[in-house]
């Protein structure tokens, strides 16, 4: 299950409407250990495409850099579909390696007014020829937490 | 001194869970070689016939290698690699 609050859910979906009909991506980090979703991280699509993403090499470098400075964890990975349905392909399996215990958020861009939202785990495989091979995706609940009053 | 390896999560379990580990020699290449000798099956999840894997990222004192000559890239003691794989997909 993930919870994560209002405020994220709308940033991730703010980012994925902005970059539409590109693929939008970034990743949410937290407290390590605490699987609690809390700091936004929108990352730059250095593919720059509508059916594909790559987090820009010298972001992903930052990004881990302060991820272990700041001890914590990358919670979030999440990406857009901007044509198809909010679940991870083929290819978003096996390239699910840098942060394998992570919940992988798809959002599709696909409708005009309703945004998809859903969250996956990509469960087990190894890593085979620089991909993730043999690994399972499974859907979780998303349990959207709303701002108090 | 030694050249610091830093490891990413999917593949700690070929370094018994070591966060960065330690190898030597004069290019990239020859480090990946030498790391190999302690940890079966690194260099392999990094390197093809074809040279550097394409979605891993690996990173000399914070530049992207493919920038420096790829596996051909020269290194020495007291310098800092970190490999990541790439993050991406469809």
């Amino acid at each position: 299950m993930l919870t994560i609050a209002r405020a994220l859910v709308d940033q991730i979906v703010a980012h994925a409407r902005a970059d539409h009909p590109d693929e939008a991506c970034g990743v949410v980090t937290g407290p390590a250990g605490a699987d609690r979703p809390v700091r936004f991280v929108p990352m730059t699509n250095a593919e720059r495409s509508p059916t594909f993403y790559k987090f820009d090499p010298v972001e992903l470098l930052k990004l881990d850099r302060e991820v272990d400075d700041l001890d914590e964890e990358i919670v979030i990975v999440y990406h857009s579909h901007t044509a198809t349905e909010a679940y991870p392909s083929r290819t978003d399996v096996s390239y699910a390696a840098y942060a394998p215990d992570a919940h992988y958020v798809l959002v599709s861009t696909r409708d005009e007014t309703e945004t998809e939202f859903r969250s996956f785990r990509i469960v087990g495989g190894d890593f085979e020829g620089g991909r993730r091979v043999g690994a399972e995706v499974v859907e979780e609940e998303v349990v959207v937490v709303e701002p108090a009053g | 001194m030694a050249i610091e390896v830093r490891i990413p999560t999917i593949l700690r379990n070929l370094t018994g869970g070591e966060k960065a580990v330690e190898g030597k020699g004069g290019t990239l290449d020859e480090l990946f070689g030498d790391l190999d000798s302690r940890h079966p099956g690194l260099r392999d999840r990094l390197v093809d016939d074809k040279g550097l894997r394409k979605f891993v990222n690996v990173y000399l004192n914070d530049e992207d290698v493919r920038f420096l000559g790829g596996l051909e890239a020269a290194v020495s003691d007291g310098d800092n690699v970190t490999i990541l794989p790439a993050v991406a997909g469809g």
